[in-house]
C-alpha cells in the first residue's frame, strides 16, 4: 500500500462528507508523497474540489468523517488560517486577488509586513520582488493587479502562497484560463518548486498537462477514490486516464461526423474592431471569414489573439469601437447594430462564461432557455412587449430538457445548481430556440467534464446536420481538430491561417497562432 | 435523425403529445420556505397583535384605517419592488411624493383647475420626474444609489421652493374621497346576524373577488395539468385558494359593517393585479428580472437593458405622484415635509416582501405583504400605547430579520451568487 510509505507529506484516509441528501465524498483516501506533483482528475462533480476543501479547512474539522496526517501530525483544522498555518495553501480556479491593489498589496494581504502595527511599504515591496524573481514574474511589485494579464495574476497567487512558506500548494485548474505560453511558464515553474522541496496537488481537466508534469495521479469518480497511478514511468496514455475518470472506455473523444457543406450563411468581410478601452488599439484587423450552412468551422487563436472580440462585436457590436466591415448573410449585407438585431438576422452567439455572461443562475431552467426570444412566447405583442404564455414555455423547456439531454428534475429546476455541462446545454438550448442560421459557440466545453463534452459535441453535430452554420471558438486544439471542418487561426487580431480538416494538424495550427505576436510575447 | 430543437413555439402541438410526468408525486408537496415564509410571518404577527389589543386590531374600523393609512407606502412599495427586482433603489421616492403633492395642489386649489385634469398633469409630472432620474441612472450609467440620492434633495428643494413654509389647501371634494372616502352604499345594507348590519355592495365585491381569484386558479391549474406540469394535490391546492379566500371576505365583512369599501383599496387592488400580471406575465416584466438576475447575460441575450432601466423609473415616478395626490389629498393639504422617509417604508417593505439585495427576485404581492406587516406593527403598537420610538426599533429589527431570513434560507438551499 502506498499509503504506508513513509515519506508521505499528506495522508487522507476515510474521507465522508455529504451534505444535505448528497454525498460528496464516500470513504476517499489519498497519500500524496513528499516533493512531488500529484494530480487529482475527476470529472465534474467527482468530488475533486470538495476534497480539497476538507483538506484545506473550508469544511472544519468535524464536519466530515476520516482523518488527515500532514507531516506526521493529525490535523483538525477549524478553517482555512489553519491550515495556512501549518503549510497547505490552495489556490482557486478562480483567483483570489484585489484588482485595485498592488502585486506586494495582494502578496502580503492578511500576512502585512509590519513594525508595530504600521505597515512597512519598503519591506513589503522589497520582499515582494524577491518572491516575483522566485516565480519567474518581471514586474514591478507597485504594479496594480488590474494591469497584468490572468496568466500573471497567477504567479502572484503562487507568490503569495510562497510568502506563507507553503510545504503543500494546491492548484484548482491553474491553466484553465491560460494561454499555452502561460501554461507552459506555470509547469515549468511548478516543476522548478518541486525541486525546491514543495509538494503541489493539481486539479486538472486539461490531460496532457498531467501527462507531461505530473509524478502520480488520483482518479476520483462520484465521490470515491477510483485508482492511484504512477506517472513517472509514463506509460500512463490519456485515454487510460479518461477511461478511469468515466468508469468506461470512451473509445473515440469526438463523436464520429460528416458534415454536408451547403449554402454560404454568413461572411464577414475587412472586418475591423478596436478597444473600447484605448480606441487607438486595433483588436481585430481586417479579418475575413466565411461559413457555410451545415458546417463546423474553427476559430483557434491565443489568448488576447481577439477570437472572443471577434465574435461578439460580429453580435451586435456587444464589443468595441469603429467597427468597419460589412456582414453578409445569405448573400446580402446586413446591420446589427445590437444584439437584438443580430439575434434577428439569425446570429446566436454562446458566451465562453456561462456564468457571468451566458445564464440568470437564480432563474429556473424554463426561463433561461426562452430568454433569448421571449417574444416567440408571447401573445398580443403589442402591450409592454405581449403577454408570455408560460405553458409554451414549459412545454419549450421541457422538450429541450429531453432532447439535450439535460439532467435535472424538472424543468423549473435552478441553473445555478446545475452542473457545468447542463448549464451549458441550457445555454445551448436558448440560442438554439431562438432559430439561428450561424451559432457561435465561444469556448462551449469549458471546464465541463469529458461524458458533457462529448454530449455536446454530438449536439454541435446535430446542429450542423439541421443545416446550421457553426464557428466553434476552442483553447483546445485537439477539440478544433477533432469537431472541426476547417479552422481559421487567429493571431494579433488578424487571420493568419485557413487549413480544411485534412490539412490541419497542432503544429501547423500553432505556427499560425503565433505568428507576428512573437515581439509581443518579448518582456520588454 | 429527429430534429434537435423541440417543435416550434407558433405551432401549437396537442399537449397529449408530451407525455405526462407522474401528476402528483407526493414529494413536490413542496412548502418553500423563502417564498411562504412572508406570509406564515403575517399570519403570526396579526395573531399576536389581535391578543394584544384584545381584538382591537382587526375591528371594522381599525382595518379600515390601517388601509387608507398605508395605501400610498403601499403604492409606492409596487413600483419600488421593480425597481429592487432590477437590481437599482429609489431614494427619491418619499420627496417625489412631496412635490407631486405641491404641484397637484398649486394646479388644483390655487389655479382652480379642474381636477380630472390636474390630476393627469401631475401624473405626467411625476412620470418626467421619473424620466430624469432613468436617464441618469440608464443611458448614463450613474449608479441609482446616487442619482435618487441627489434627486431626493433636489425635489424636497424643489418643494420647499413652491409651498415655501406652508401647506396648500384645501383639496378638491373629489380627491379627498379618493384618498379618504367609500363607496356610496347604493344597494343599503343587509343584517348579518350577531354581526349586525353590512354594506351589500361591499359583500357582492367581495363575493365576486373571491370567486375570481378561484377560478383563475383553477383555470391555471387545469392548463398546467394538460401540458403535463406537476402542480400541488389537489387538497393543498384547495387550501392555497381557500386560505386567502377566508382572509379577503373576513376583511371584506369587517369593512362592510364599517363604512364600506374605501377607494384607495379599490385603486390598490387594482394596481396589485395589473403588477402581478406584468410581472409575471409580460415581456417587459420577465425582462426586469432578467437584468437583476444577470445583467450582462440579458444584456447578451437581447433584452434592452437600458430601456427596461429607464421606464421602471419612469413607473416610479407615476406611482409616486399618485401617492403624492392621495397623501395631500388625505391631509387635504400638500405640506413641505410630506412624504419624508415614505422611501424607506417602500424598501423595508420590498425587502420585508422577500426581495433580494441583489436583485432579481421578488414579487408584487410580496411587497405589499411586506408593507402590510410594517403598517399592523405601526397600528398594533399605537394601539396598545407603545410609544413611537420604540415602534421604530421593533420596525428596524423587523426588517433585519427578515432580510437575514432570506440570506439563511438561501444558504441553506445552497443557492450561491
Amino acid at each position: 500500500m502506498a499509503s504506508e510509505e513513509p515519506d508521505d507529506i499528506l495522508r487522507m484516509r476515510g474521507i465522508t462528507k455529504t451534505f444535505p441528501g448528497v454525498m460528496a465524498l464516500q470513504d476517499v483516501n489519498l497519500s500524496v508523497r513528499r516533493g512531488e506533483i500529484h494530480a487529482i482528475c475527476g470529472e465534474n462533480g467527482a468530488g475533486k474540489s470538495t476534497l480539497m476543501k476538507v483538506l484545506s479547512g473550508v469544511y472544519p474539522h468535524g464536519s466530515y468523517d476520516g482523518e488527515i496526517v500532514f507531516d506526521g501530525e493529525p490535523c483538525a483544522f477549524s478553517g482555512i488560517r489553519d491550515s495556512e498555518h501549518r503549510g497547505i495553501v490552495i489556490i482557486h480556479q478562480e483567483l483570489a486577488l484585489c484588482p485595485q491593489l498592488s502585486i506586494a498589496e495582494n502578496i502580503f494581504l492578511g500576512n502585512e509586513q509590519a513594525t508595530r502595527g504600521l505597515v512597512d511599504w519598503n519591506r513589503t515591496n522589497y520582499e515582494a520582488e524577491k518572491l516575483l524573481a522566485r516565480v519567474g514574474l518581471r514586474e514591478r511589485a507597485v504594479t496594480p493587479v488590474l494591469d497584468i494579464g490572468v496568466g500573471k495574476q497567477q504567479l502572484v497567487e503562487i507568490a503569495k502562497a510562497l510568502s506563507k512558506r507553503v510545504k503543500l500548494l494546491i492548484l484548482d485548474e491553474p491553466t484553465a484560463a491560460l494561454n499555452d505560453a502561460d501554461s507552459a511558464h506555470l509547469l515549468d515553474l511548478l516543476r522548478g518548486l518541486r525541486e525546491q522541496g514543495i509538494t503541489c496537488v493539481i486539479i486538472s481537466h486539461k490531460l496532457n498537462e498531467i501527462a507531461e508534469i505530473a509524478d502520480s495521479l488520483t482518479i476520483l469518480r462520484d465521490g470515491r477514490t477510483i485508482e492511484t497511478l504512477d506517472m513517472r514511468a509514463g506509460d500512463v496514455t490519456e485515454e487510460r486516464i479518461i477511461s478511469g475518470m468515466v468508469g468506461r472506455d470512451l473509445e473515440h473523444r469526438f463523436p464520429p461526423h460528416e458534415s454536408r457543406v451547403g449554402e454560404e450563411a454568413l461572411r464577414i468581410e475587412d472586418w475591423t474592431v478596436h478597444s473600447p478601452t484605448q480606441p487607438d488599439r486595433v483588436v481585430v484587423a481586417g479579418a475575413n471569414l466565411v461559413l457555410r450552412r451545415g458546417e463546423i468551422v474553427g476559430l483557434a487563436g491565443l489568448m488576447g489573439a481577439g477570437r472572443t472580440e471577434l465574435a461578439m462585436s460580429v453580435f451586435g457590436r456587444s464589443y468595441g469601437v469603429n467597427i468597419s466591415g460589412r456582414l453578409i448573410k445569405d448573400g446580402a449585407p446586413i446591420e446589427a447594430r445590437n444584439v437584438s438585431d443580430a439575434i434577428s438576422h439569425g446570429i446566436a452567439y454562446a458566451t465562453e462564461d456561462r456564468k457571468r455572461y451566458g445564464l440568470n443562475l437564480i432563474e429556473d431552467i424554463k426561463r433561461n432557455v426562452s430568454a433569448a426570444r421571449l417574444g416567440k412566447l408571447a401573445r398580443r405583442r403589442s402591450f409592454l412587449g405581449g403577454w408570455v404564455d408560460d405553458n409554451e414555455e414549459y412545454r419549450v423547456a421541457e422538450g429541450f430538457r429531453r432532447s439535450l439531454n439535460i439532467k435535472a428534475p424538472t424543468v423549473a429546476s435552478i441553473t445555478g445548481k446545475l452542473s457545468g455541462g447542463n448549464q451549458q446545454k441550457v445555454v445551448l438550448s436558448k440560442w438554439i430556440f431562438t432559430d439561428p442560421d450561424v451559432l457561435i459557440l465561444d469556448e462551449p466545453t469549458r471546464g465541463i467534464d469529458v461524458g458533457a463534452k462529448y454530449e455536446i459535441y454530438t449536439i454541435i453535430n446535430q446542429l450542423a446536420d439541421e443545416g446550421k452554420a457553426i464557428l466553434v471558438i476552442s483553447s483546445e486544439l485537439p477539440e478544433l481538430l477533432g469537431i472541426c471542418d476547417r479552422i481559421y487561426a487567429l493571431s494579433a487580431g488578424r487571420i493568419t491561417g485557413e487549413v480544411t480538416r485534412a490539412e490541419a494538424t497542432q503544429e501547423r495550427l500553432m505556427q499560425f497562432m503565433t505568428q507576428a505576436t512573437h515581439e509581443q510575447e518579448q518582456p520588454a | 435523425m429527429t430534429s434537435i430543437a423541440p417543435t416550434d413555439a407558433g405551432s401549437p402541438l396537442p399537449p397529449d403529445e408530451v407525455p405526462p410526468p407522474p401528476r402528483r408525486s407526493p414529494r413536490r408537496f413542496s412548502f418553500n420556505p423563502r417564498q411562504s415564509g412572508i406570509y406564515v410571518a403575517f399570519a403570526l404577527i396579526v395573531v399576536l397583535f389581535t391578543v394584544l389589543t384584545d381584538g382591537a386590531l382587526l375591528q371594522p374600523q381599525n382595518i379600515s384605517n390601517i388601509i387608507v393609512q398605508n395605501s400610498y407606502i403601499l403604492i409606492l412599495a409596487i413600483g419600488m419592488i421593480l425597481i429592487i427586482i432590477a437590481g437599482h433603489i429609489d431614494l427619491s421616492a418619499g420627496s417625489v411624493v412631496a412635490v407631486t403633492g405641491a404641484i397637484s395642489a398649486v394646479l388644483m386649489v390655487d389655479l382652480q383647475l379642474p381636477w380630472p385634469l390636474a390630476l393627469l398633469i401631475t401624473i405626467v409630472a411625476g412620470a418626467l420626474i421619473g424620466a430624469f432620474q432613468g436617464y441618469w441612472v440608464a443611458f448614463f450609467g450613474i449608479p441609482a444609489f446616487i442619482v435618487t440620492l441627489a434627486g431626493m434633495l433636489v425635489f424636497r428643494a424643489l418643494t420647499l421652493t413652491v409651498l415655501g413654509n406652508q401647506g396648500i389647501g384645501p383639496f378638491p371634494d373629489a380627491v379627498r374621497t379618493l384618498s379618504n372616502g367609500f363607496i356610496e352604499g347604493y344597494l343599503g345594507n343587509v343584517g348579518l346576524g350577531p354581526l349586525g348590519g353590512a354594506d351589500v355592495i361591499t359583500l357582492l365585491v367581495g363575493i365576486v373577488a373571491v370567486g375570481a381569484i378561484a377560478l383563475s386558479q383553477w383555470r391555471t391549474r387545469s392548463a398546467r395539468l394538460r401540458y403535463g406540469q406537476t402542480v400541488d394535490p389537489l387538497p393543498l391546492f384547495v387550501l392555497k385558494i381557500a386560505a386567502p379566500s377566508v382572509v379577503v371576505l373576513a376583511v371584506i365583512i369587517q369593512l362592510a359593517r364599517f363604512k364600506n369599501l374605501p377607494w384607495v383599496l379599490v385603486l390598490l387592488a387594482a394596481l396589485v393585479i395589473g403588477y402581478t400580471l406584468l410581472t409575471n406575465r409580460a415581456v417587459f416584466g420577465r425582462h426586469i428580472y432578467a437584468v437583476g438576475g444577470n445583467l450582462q447575460a440579458a444584456t447578451l441575450s437581447g433584452v434592452k437593458v437600458r430601456s427596461v432601466t429607464f421606464w421602471i423609473f419612469v413607473n416610479m415616478g407615476v406611482l409616486a405622484a399618485i401617492a403624492g395626490v392621495i397623501f395631500a389629498g388625505r391631509l387635504n393639504q400638500a405640506g413641505p415635509t410630506a412624504g419624508t422617509a415614505f422611501e424607506l417604508d417602500a424598501i423595508a417593505a420590498a425587502f420585508i416582501g422577500g426581495a433580494a439585495v441583489q436583485g432579481g427576485v421578488g414579487k408584487v404581492v410580496g411587497a405589499i405583504t411586506g408593507g402590510l406587516i410594517m403598517a399592523v406593527i405601526n397600528n398594533g403598537m399605537s394601539l396598545i400605547g407603545a410609544p413611537s420610538e420604540r415602534v421604530m426599533l421593533v420596525k428596524g429589527l423587523v426588517l433585519l430579520a427578515a432580510v437575514a431570513y432570506d440570506v439563511w434560507t438561501k444558504r441553506r438551499v445552497g443557492i450561491a451568487r
